[in-house]
């Protein structure tokens, strides 16, 4: 199979598409937490409780009223191969958490991938929505459409003064977390990044790399999401992240400036060598790749580098994890041999715009 | 003065704790306090800035051991999964629903660190909600009823007197 081909199946549609402010908001990502009454939290839950769950939600998943809603398949994390929930981790569609959750662990997806819903993981379900750039408030209306045709089928744990019960008291109340991913490498370059995601703290938001809660950051990419949960509403703690995200796509867009203004020449060697080095290296490890793309990515925004769709950032970040190379390339790869095939896969893919430059 | 845990070395770390208004003091020697984590800020050990250690620190704030007065007391647990509220700070989440009534009285001082308000404004459950939208209705039209009175507009206020009363009654 040819790489468009692959990728044609393979990419997910946040991936492939654009949205409002997606020169630097890659995806807004919404995920909202519910449990079923009655039943105990997932770490207390025996093996009959966890699959009355996913047959609970097998059911209500195939109702009319989800099914208006799109075409969805269930599958349980035990009928998938270790690198299979891998693959599903690195599009997104699944946490680390749940992937390992082999016994009771099941997920229902959208064919579009723009939604997915995980059951039996910190909560008995979670709903996710993930949209390309700036879109928090129609995730958040997707989430709740979808979270109103599965409570026709299931009755929700919910408390008249607490909301949402949720296994953890940091997710109580809405149950709603509301997350953007930004590419800052304005604010990297100029140094003042760390300035501006202490301020984000401060004003109760968290910064994380983009794998979720623990996980670095490569390539100048950040997760900002809301940490309150209770004593407002989903659209108010909606908009107060969109609000935050704004000011930091200001100031990015005001650092970009700057950089061209006064470093033009600095800026085009660096995302230029960056390029050179993706199009033409024979080993390359993830670290590197994702610093490579943040710069191609940049040089892209900025009228630099012309010929290459802005869209490689999101393709390549996923496409060139460990599981997915190996998902490509049909076998198990040892880390040195992965690099190399990361190389060729990244040419590859360049090479695919640049056919469709000169058709 | 000497340690008042080891009792060996002299007391040059002084801590207080206010716990729900009430005020605990420890005199420590550094190498208790350090062990004690009441030295470095309890919220940002380790490396790397952890949510889930921000937040067992935060459980663990009132039950140090070997501080006795809050350890003392007769674990409450929850009457339908078991767990203890021990267990819930050390794995940081709850085994039931029914875990947020049966420990209320230590969730409230915990929600008002981890959280804006302690009550939840935003949506409703289609199903389970249904006392939860008319007790916000009342709310609404309780608060038009005083308006409508402070700026003497009589036939109003009348009628919101009326639906107030017929949504109290349905709701008995």
């Amino acid at each position: 199979m040819s790489l468009g081909d692959f990728l044609q199946r393979a990419v997910s549609k946040w991936m492939r598409e654009g949205g409002p402010e997606d020169d630097i908001v890659l995806t807004s990502r919404i995920r909202v937490a519910r449990n079923v009454q009655g039943y105990p939290f997932p770490i207390l839950q025996t093996d009959s409780h966890a699959d009355e769950i996913v047959q609970m939600m097998e059911q209500a998943v195939q109702s009319s009223a989800m099914q208006q809603l799109g075409k969805y398949e269930m599958v349980r994390c035990r009928d998938l191969s270790p690198l299979d929930r891998q693959v599903f981790v690195e599009k997104h569609l699944i946490s680390p958490d749940l992937a390992q959750q082999e016994k009771h662990g099941a997920m229902a997806i959208r064919d579009d991938e723009l939604v997915s819903i995980m059951v039996n993981e910190e909560d008995h379900l979670r709903i996710q929505c993930i949209l390309p750039g700036l879109r928090l408030l129609d995730g958040w209306r997707m989430a709740s459409a979808i979270d109103d045709a599965l409570e026709q089928h299931l009755t929700y744990a919910y408390h008249d003064q607490y909301g949402y019960l949720t296994a953890c008291p940091t997710n109580v109340g809405t149950g709603i977390r509301a997350s953007v991913m930004m590419h800052l490498p304005g604010l990297a370059l100029t140094g003042s990044i760390n300035r501006m995601l202490t301020a984000v703290s401060q004003v109760g938001l968290a910064v994380r790399g983009i794998y979720g809660e623990g996980s670095e950051s490569y390539g100048n990419l950040y997760q900002v999401s809301n940490q309150i949960t209770l004593g407002e509403t989903e659209e108010e703690i909606v908009a107060n992240l969109q609000s935050v995200v704004y000011q930091l796509i200001e100031h990015e867009r005001n650092a970009r400036k700057a950089l061209l203004a006064r470093n033009r020449i600095q800026l085009e060697d660096r995302v230029s060598r960056s390029f050179g080095i993706l199009a033409y290296a024979r080993r390359i490890d993830t670290k590197e790749t994702m610093e490579r793309l943040s710069d191609v990515r940049l040089g892209i925004d900025l009228g630099i580098i012309q010929g290459v769709s802005a869209g490689i950032l999101k393709e390549l970040m996923v496409m060139t994890q460990p599981a997915f190379l190996q998902k490509y390339y049909h076998r198990e790869l040892a880390a040195t041999e992965r690099d190399i095939r990361r190389a060729a896969l990244i040419r590859e893919r360049l090479r695919l715009d640049d056919s469709e430059v000169h058709r | 003065m000497l340690c008042e845990r080891c009792h060996e070395r002299p007391a040059t770390v002084h801590v207080t704790k206010i716990i729900n208004g009430e005020k605990t003091g420890y005199h420590l020697c550094e190498v208790c306090a350090k062990e004690q984590g009441e030295v470095m800020n309890p919220f940002l050990a380790g490396n790397a800035f952890d949510f889930n250690k921000l937040l067992s620190g935060l459980l663990n704030m009132d039950s140090s051991p070997g501080f006795a007065p809050v350890q003392a007391q007769v674990q409450p647990r929850c009457g339908t999964c078991g767990m203890t509220y021990n267990q819930f700070t050390q794995v940081g989440r709850f085994g039931c629903p029914d875990c947020y009534d049966s420990f209320a009285a230590r969730l409230e001082p915990l929600l008002r660190r981890i959280q804006t308000g302690n009550r939840h404004t935003g949506k409703v459950p289609v199903k389970s909600g249904e006392k939860m939208k008319r007790l916000r209705q009342l709310d609404a039209l309780r608060r038009e009823l005083q308006q409508a009175v402070a700026q003497e507009q009589f036939e109003r206020a009348a009628e919101l007197r009326d639906q107030i009363r017929m949504l109290e009654q349905t709701s008995e």
